[in-house]
């Protein structure tokens, strides 16, 4: 049933499965927060790959326009759409990662670590100790 | 029933509402950064959720008869143009969305005076809007890429919301960096099911794309992409065992954005997923599958308990909420999975009936964080008789949640039995009657630390500001509201499961 055709054919989905799970591996197995974020950057890109390598047509060119638009019936282009797509998509992911890298910023100014297991630490003396962290910092008008 | 479909290249404004329904609140956020004031920008998030809010009203009336509309964004006519397609159950959800914002946005001015730093405000509106756009987005939209971009605006815009509760609790921005994880591997999820739906059909327009996959449903390619996009929209709308970054997002975010979030960010999830069911896979696929009853059905009866009986265990007002929305979800989910148009009915009128409950138990939670310093349970003692319209209210939204008759909630549950009943699933209706007993136990808690745990014995009327207790009362009479008056939701969710079941959508 797995002969080699069947190996080689499908040579992009090994290398995003493999990308995709080393991504999301890093994000569930390392505590360090800017860990997750590059392991879920690695998750994110492995999509990427995956989407610009289902547009391509097997002896497809770029696809554009020559310049002096006379378009040639015979050659083939390749699918441009999911290049689009994923332009999209790695924007969506700039942003994603921005927002996160802000995040750790702020986690560490608060709590003084990045790193998951001595958050989850000073979390649980949170939680039992029934108090809010900053009520001693009035900010309201009441 | 023939469906009518509308579609004109005329520039009236009722041939562009569906593009004016996002645009008025994108077009506001960014103008809001621009002027940077904070009364101005309150001023231009109330009316635009005003304007949007009329705009989905208008929506509404005009698919109200089973029709739809059809816009061709640019003019590029679908399949290959992005396509905005209204049809009942995306204007009913419109409607929930908007209506909503527009009563959470007056409420918001006080509350997010006492939980952020003023030089945040403006910011905040801002983030505000965009994820009202995004959310908004999602669910007009019938073009499945564009279901990802809009999904991933709101999300971001909620992430930026949550961590803001930080002024008041630190572990808002944990728990917001956790649910952008979470959140961030469920979009991806979702976009790797697209990327294998366009590989085999070659087009991302819904109602197309739902034309092409006929036939296809044995392909592995079809199948791995349902469980992609099953398990990616999954996450964010917290399924049971997906649940994990709710509790907490909810219950340290600042209340208002709670009370926003919990009432349409699930369940405009909830939405994305009858959508792909239904209009994309089709019954006959998830038939097929079986999926429905060997995974949607257990793990939202186990939603229902489990996360219920959490629930009961609370220390946190907010938290208790919180798990007692996963368990609600569990409801829409049952309603889902059992396959017939009845149970549809029952999941849409639960996600609007649940949605202005939950609006209502979060904007009370965060009136009790002003005047008592915290959510906590132990800070709510004896507050029934300190803020007596606050805690009139919490009374009308917790008989809502447990689906007392004469209340909105009452109306969604006994759909769903019914329609368990009909399926002759009959022992549904017992696990559903039994979730909501847990359920009178957790809102006796609360209303026994109201009203029988006299934190003081002075008692000195403290009420909440005005502007909250009239979006609270509003919320808390449209609780009692559509649960007599029925005729208008149900006829929506009736004829949006009808709509969902019919096959013939096959025409632009």
């Amino acid at each position: 049933m797995i002969t080699w055709e069947f190996i080689i054919g499908h040579l992009n989905y090994w290398f995003f499965i493999v990308l995709m799970m080393t991504g999301l591996y890093i994000v569930i197995a390392k505590g360090n927060l800017v860990k997750k974020v590059v392991g879920l950057n690695i998750f994110q890109t492995s999509v990427f790959m995956f989407y610009i390598s289902i547009g391509k047509v097997i002896g497809g060119t770029a696809p554009i326009f020559p310049m002096d638009m006379k378009i040639n019936n015979d050659v083939v282009y390749s699918n441009p759409l999911p290049h689009v797509l994923i332009l999209t998509a790695i924007v969506v992911g700039i942003a994603t990662t921005s927002l996160a890298l802000a995040l750790i910023v702020r986690i560490r100014e608060e709590y003084g670590t990045i790193e998951e297991d001595e958050i989850f630490i000073i979390e649980q003396e949170l939680d039992f100790s029934n108090t809010r962290s900053n009520t001693d910092k009035p900010i309201g008008h009441f | 029933m023939s469906l009518s479909i509308s579609h004109s290249d005329s520039f009236s404004l009722i041939e562009q509402l569906p593009i004016l329904q996002i645009l008025v609140p994108f077009v506001s956020a960014p103008l809001i950064v621009f002027i940077g004031n904070r009364k101005v920008a309150w001023w231009i998030a109330f009316i635009a959720s005003l304007i949007s809010l009329l705009i989905a009203i208008n929506l509404l009336l005009l698919v109200n008869d089973g029709s739809i509309i059809s816009y061709h964004i640019g003019g590029w006519a679908p399949p290959i143009g992005i396509e905005y397609r209204v049809d009942a159950l995306n204007a009913f959800v419109l409607v929930l969305i908007t209506l909503i914002s527009s009563i959470v946005v007056p409420y918001a001015y006080k509350s997010v005076e006492n939980e952020i730093p003023e030089q945040h405000h403006t910011l905040f509106y801002a983030a505000y809007l965009l994820c009202v756009t995004g959310l908004m987005g999602v669910v007009i939209t019938g073009d499945v890429f564009n279901v990802f971009v809009f999904l991933e605006i709101s999300s971001l815009a909620s992430y930026v919301l949550i961590s803001l509760g930080s002024h008041r609790d630190k572990r808002a921005l944990t728990s917001a960096f956790n649910y952008l994880i979470i959140g961030t591997i469920g979009a991806t999820f979702f976009v790797i099911g697209i990327g294998l739906l366009y590989m085999v059909t070659g087009t991302l327009n819904m109602v197309d794309m739902a034309e092409l996959l006929e036939g296809k449903s044995s392909s592995s390619t079809v199948r791995s992409a349902f469980a992609f996009i099953v398990v990616g929209v999954g996450l964010k709308l917290a399924i049971y065992p997906l649940h994990i970054w709710l509790p907490k997002a909810y219950t340290f975010a600042p209340s208002v954005i709670t009370a926003f979030l919990a009432a349409t960010a699930t369940k405009v999830a909830i939405y994305i997923l009858i959508r792909f069911m239904f209009t994309i896979f089709r019954p006959s696929f998830l038939e097929e599958l079986n999926v429905l009853d060997l995974v949607i059905l257990p793990l939202s009866i186990a939603a229902m308990i489990i996360a219920s009986l959490i629930a009961v265990f609370q220390k946190d007002f907010k938290g208790l909420l919180a798990y007692s929305s996963i368990a609600q979800v569990g409801y829409i989910l049952l309603g889902i999975s059992l396959m017939s148009e009845r149970g549809l009915t029952a999941a849409i009128i639960h996600i609007f009936n649940h949605g202005i409950t939950k609006v209502a138990l979060f904007m009370v939670a965060g009136a009790y964080v002003i005047k008592r310093g915290g959510s906590l349970l132990t800070d709510l003692q004896g507050a029934g008789f300190t803020m007596p319209w606050t805690s009139t209210a919490t009374v009308i939204g917790c008989l809502s949640l447990i689906g007392i008759p004469g209340t909105a909630g009452f109306i969604s549950k006994w759909i769903l039995v019914e329609a368990a009943i009909e399926n002759g699933k009959w022992p549904l209706a017992i696990i559903i009657i039994f979730s909501s007993l847990l359920a009178v136990i957790y809102c006796w808690r609360v209303i026994e630390t109201l009203y029988f745990k006299n934190g003081d014995s002075k008692i000195i009327v403290n009420e909440a500001p005005l502007s909250m207790l009239i979006s609270i009362w509003i919320a808390s009479l449209a609780c009692i509201y559509f649960g007599f008056n029925t005729d208008t939701t149900i006829s929506i969710s009736d004829l949006a499961a009808k709509m969902l079941y019919l096959t013939s959508l096959n025409s632009y």
